[in-house]
């Protein structure tokens, strides 16, 4: 038997391989064929639904609800598909109780939307799993365009372009295409490597070469691309991680959660992961979430959430907070950390109170220690890597509603452009209505 | 506590809940448990002559049309009379009566239409003791095509003269039940108690054919590659069957003939809605066969607790008291004005009521840019598709516009005299108002 629970320090093996296995089990299981239509039937094809509205790809919602509802879930997909080329993705991880499900009519009538997430996904398994890709290329327009970066922004950009005749390349710097769908995501949204197989099933629209390992910054420059390509899609995300600027926040045992969660994507098998007796993780979005989450269910017996505002603040939603409690990990609000303790390694945190004068955060002098052998931060991504010359807007790159930034010939969209939340279904929005706005600049 | 005890014909049962002749009534197993589960009574499952019994098919039977969450709301079946030997269900209906007394049992018959195949059978179900007989002349498919059930049920002539023979060679009450796949629904009622019967029961069920397998391209449900039309019931034709009772119930030549209800009954309401129609009892068919036989506690339950609401005592207390108002489209007052209202508290902004009215109907409903819903006076009409189309129960409702008001549409304050298109002016053949 490897390490148990309260084995200290960073150990890997807490768990046995099946209990690992089970843990990241789907977050929302698939619907079976029965639960499917049980749910469609809750959908009552609301006026100009408010669900739609809230979808930020504004997809169709009552209208392939009601495909799925007539028994016929590949026209439902065409339809989500139609408008979200990842709505495959964004069934799993969209914060839908924040989104459409938030304002299903059903959620003012009953407390309980319509299951608008869990309906999509089963409708665009349904079309994946019949194979062969529902968009054809339109005739050829003999126009280049570059996108750089191939996370949800990049792809969606480069499959619209690609539908309408454009030849598009991706610059992607990694060895895989994907972006945060690939190494950001909680393990059990994205579950048997849906995200690569997303991926290649969009790919099949034809068109679209992908060159990995080549970035901006890393051999490729701006110039280089505009003078080559016709148009310049930048869908970058965020690329540096902000610090936390505490004593000892560089002592081994403490590292970036975004680092932690890629590794852990890439693991092939999670047993093999390490992870801390004691897990604190500094922050209060999605990111620390998944964070914590992840570690309990690797084993770690304590994880705390330390947050330095109160909770109606922590850009977790409610949800999101609930499983994070469900799983075991403890939330903590109003403090801040000061010093990471730890003779080498990280053995303790202290944390500050605060509170919150005039909106800003302020410490009490008042301070406490938890026992952390490792922390993680999550304290929020920043802009990096982007090419010189372009206006920032509250340190991302400005565009306007159609992606276009302040340089001629150049787009940009998803986390790293300015405007809308950072999510996998917004930056779906902005790579398509970039590449609508491309295409109409190109052929106008 | 309301008294449920029916009499019906003078035959008492303990509560008006009877199950209809079909297959929950097919044999002496069924109808046992069925009066341990609390029916007042059971037409039993239609009877031929004697000889070797009808065959069924040896494939589906049934098809069905559904709601939300597959809600069974409407029943179709190809189903023939019993297909089990005349001796065998004449000794079972014998004992069966004999263990219950108190509930009525009455013998559904189909023979052919000769006077002499009346003459054998009837003295032998009279023998069983059971309380009544009921006369199929409804089956819409299988018997029809051999000169039986709905052939008949169809030529009021044959109906008058077979509920003669039936009076002739029996001696207690007898029923006649109607086919509803007839143009107007009086004639065989008149032709019944010009007879000599006793009541009718109806509906029968409908000719229909409820969906096309579009794979194999035939009517569902598909013996093989064909299908045929099949007999529908259940909640869907309950409209039907409270059409067709209000009509013999309001008809001078048969108002009084007593009329036992079937069609849709599947709760206590349904139930209370076909006896304010005049019915004096309900068979039941296709909710037993949908959700057994336990249904009847609520039908028992959910009526008598609506009777003590109401101080009824007893069935006779309400029955038939709907009949009065149940008239002609021309008798109805024009000068009775009604505006559509929406409770903002209850309503939860589908927008439903506003796609309805917007697109099909008089564009009197407003939708602000928040999703608010409002009625506009001066264009309702108060045709009641908004509240039909609806989610939320009561969430919109009609008010009247009192008499001595505005009514905001025509701009005329709303008279308080009754009017009706047989004296309205754009009709050709109104007489002046008295
Ligand atoms: C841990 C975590 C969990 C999350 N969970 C959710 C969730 O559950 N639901 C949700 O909706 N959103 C979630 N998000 C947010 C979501 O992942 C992002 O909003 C989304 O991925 C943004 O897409 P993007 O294409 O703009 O950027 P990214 O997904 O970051 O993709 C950017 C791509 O550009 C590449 N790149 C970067 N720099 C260069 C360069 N210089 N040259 C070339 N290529 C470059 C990167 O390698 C990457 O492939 C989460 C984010 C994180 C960090
Ligand atoms: C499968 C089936 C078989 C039936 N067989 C008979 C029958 O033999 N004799 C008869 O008079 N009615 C028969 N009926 C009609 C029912 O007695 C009843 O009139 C009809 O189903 C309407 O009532 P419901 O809506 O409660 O089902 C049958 C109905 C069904 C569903
Ligand atoms: S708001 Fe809810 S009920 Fe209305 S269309 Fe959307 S999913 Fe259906
Ligand atoms: S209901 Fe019973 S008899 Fe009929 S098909 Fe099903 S199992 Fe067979
Ligand atoms: S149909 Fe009913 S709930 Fe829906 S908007 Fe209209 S009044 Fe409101």
């Amino acid at each position: 038997m490897a390490s148990s629970h309260q084995a200290s320090g960073i150990q890997a093996g807490r768990l046995s391989s099946q209990d690992i296995v089970d843990n990241f089990g789907d977050l929302h299981p698939a619907y079976d064929a029965h639960e499917a239509s049980v749910a469609a039937d809750r959908c009552y094809f609301c006026y100009d639904a408010p669900c739609m509205t809230a979808c930020p790809t504004s997809i169709d919602i009552p209208q392939f609800i009601r495909e799925i509802q007539t028994g016929n879930p590949e026209a439902a997909a065409r339809t989500i598909l139609d408008q979200n080329i990842l709505g495959g993705m964004c069934a799993r991880v969209c914060p839908t109780e924040t989104l459409c499900e938030e304002v299903c009519v059903r959620e003012t009538a009953e407390g309980k939307p319509v299951e608008i997430g869990r309906l999509q996904r089963y409708a665009t398994d349904a079309l994946m799993a019949k194979g062969g890709h529902p968009f054809a290329r339109a005739a050829s327009t003999g126009k280049r365009v570059a996108v750089v970066g191939a996370g949800p922004a990049g792809l969606s950009a480069a499959h619209r372009l690609a539908m309408l005749g454009h030849e598009v390349v991706v610059h992607e710097v990694k060895g895989k295409s994907g972006g945060l769908n690939e190494f950001g995501i909680a393990a059990y949204k994205s579950t048997n490597d849906f995200a690569a197989r997303e991926v290649s099933w969009l790919m099949q629209i034809g068109g679209i070469s992908v060159k990995h390992g080549d970035g901006l910054g890393a051999g490729l420059t701006l110039d280089a691309l505009k003078a080559d390509f016709d148009a310049v899609f930048l869908s970058i995300g965020l690329a540096g991680v902000n610090a936390l600027r505490a004593p000892g926040e560089n002592k081994d045992g403490s590292r970036d959660a975004v680092e932690f969660i890629a590794e852990l994507r890439q693991a092939t098998d999670l047993s093999t992961l390490a992870v801390g007796r004691n897990v604190v993780v500094i922050g209060g979005g999605m990111t620390a979430v998944d964070a914590a989450v992840q570690s309990k269910l690797l084993g770690a017996e304590n994880v705390t959430i330390a947050y330095r505002r109160g909770q109606d603040a922590m850009g977790a939603s409610r949800f999101e907070q609930d499983l994070a409690t469900s799983k075991g990990v403890k939330l903590m609000f109003n403090v801040m950390p000061v010093a990471v303790h730890g003779e080498g390694a990280a053995s303790e945190i202290e944390l500050e109170y605060t509170s919150i004068v005039d909106g800003k955060v302020s410490g009490t002098g008042e301070t406490l220690r938890l026992a952390a052998d490792q922390v993680f931060k999550a304290i929020g991504q920043t802009l990096e890597g982007q090419p010189e010359g372009l206006v920032l807007e509250a340190r991302k790159i400005k565009v306007n509603d159609t992606g276009r930034t302040s340089v001629a010939e150049v787009w940009a969209g998803g986390d790293c452009a300015s405007g809308g939340e950072d999510l996998t279904v917004t930056a779906v929005a902005e790579g398509r209505d970039a590449a609508m706005d491309i295409h109409s600049s190109l052929m106008g | 506590m309301a008294d449920l005890t029916s009499e019906f014909l003078g035959i008492k049962s303990p509560n008006p809940f009877w199950l209809a002749s079909a297959p929950p009534t097919d044999k002496e197993y069924n109808v046992r448990r069925a009066f341990e589960a609390g029916w007042g009574g059971v037409v039993w499952k239609t009877l031929g002559s004697e000889g070797p019994p009808v065959v069924n098919v040896n494939g589906p039977r049934y098809g069905a049309i559904f709601g939300a969450d597959r809600r069974l709301l409407g029943l179709n079946n190809i189903e023939l009379i019993t297909d089990r030997p005349l001796e065998v269900n004449l000794e079972e209906i014998t004992r069966v009566k004999k263990d219950y007394p108190d509930r009525a049992i009455i013998v559904s018959l189909m023979v052919p239409c000769e006077e002499q195949a009346w003459k054998d059978i009837l003295p032998k179900v009279e023998a069983t003791g059971a309380d009544g007989i009921e006369l199929n002349f409804g089956c819409p498919h299988g018997m029809a095509e051999r000169g039986m059930g709905s052939a008949v049920g169809q030529v009021p002539e044959y109906i008058q003269m077979v509920t003669e023979w039936c009076k002739k060679y029996y001696s207690k009450p007898v029923i006649v039940k109607l086919t509803p796949n007839i143009t107007d629904i009086r004639q065989p009622a008149r032709a019944a108690k010009n007879g000599g019967a006793d009541a009718v029961s109806l509906i029968n069920t409908i000719n229909s054919i409820v969906s096309v397998d579009l794979d194999i391209m035939a009517p569902n449900p598909t013996i093989g590659d064909k299908g045929t039309h099949g007999g529908y019931c259940g909640p869907a034709v309950k409209p039907i069957a409270m059409n067709m009772v209000a009509e013999i119930a309001r008809d001078p030549q048969t108002h009084g003939l007593p009329i036992s209800a079937i069609g849709g009954v599947t709760n206590w309401r349904d139930a209370a809605e076909f006896i304010s129609l005049g019915a004096g009892n309900v068979q039941v068919c296709t909710a037993a066969m949908t959700y057994g036989f336990k249904v009847v506690e609520e039908m028992i339950s959910g009526l008598s607790q609506w009777m003590d609401e109401k101080g009824h005592a007893s069935i006779a207390d309400f029955m038939g008291q709907a009949v009065p108002n149940v008239t002609d489209w021309q008798y109805l007052n024009l000068n009775y004005v009604a505006k559509a209202v929406i409770n903002q508290d209850d309503c939860i902004s589908c927008g439903r009521c506003f796609a309805a009215c917007e697109d099909t109907s008089h564009q009197a409903i407003a939708m602000s840019e928040d999703r608010v819903f409002t009625v506009k006076d001066d264009e309702c009409v108060a045709c009641n598709l908004c509240v039909s189309v609806c989610p939320v129960e009561n969430c919109i409702t009609m008010e009247q516009v009192a008499p001595g008001q505005l009514d905001e549409r025509t701009g005329e304050v709303v008279s308080e005299d009754y009017a009706n298109w047989t004296t309205h002016p754009n009709n050709p053949s109104a007489t002046a108002a008295e």
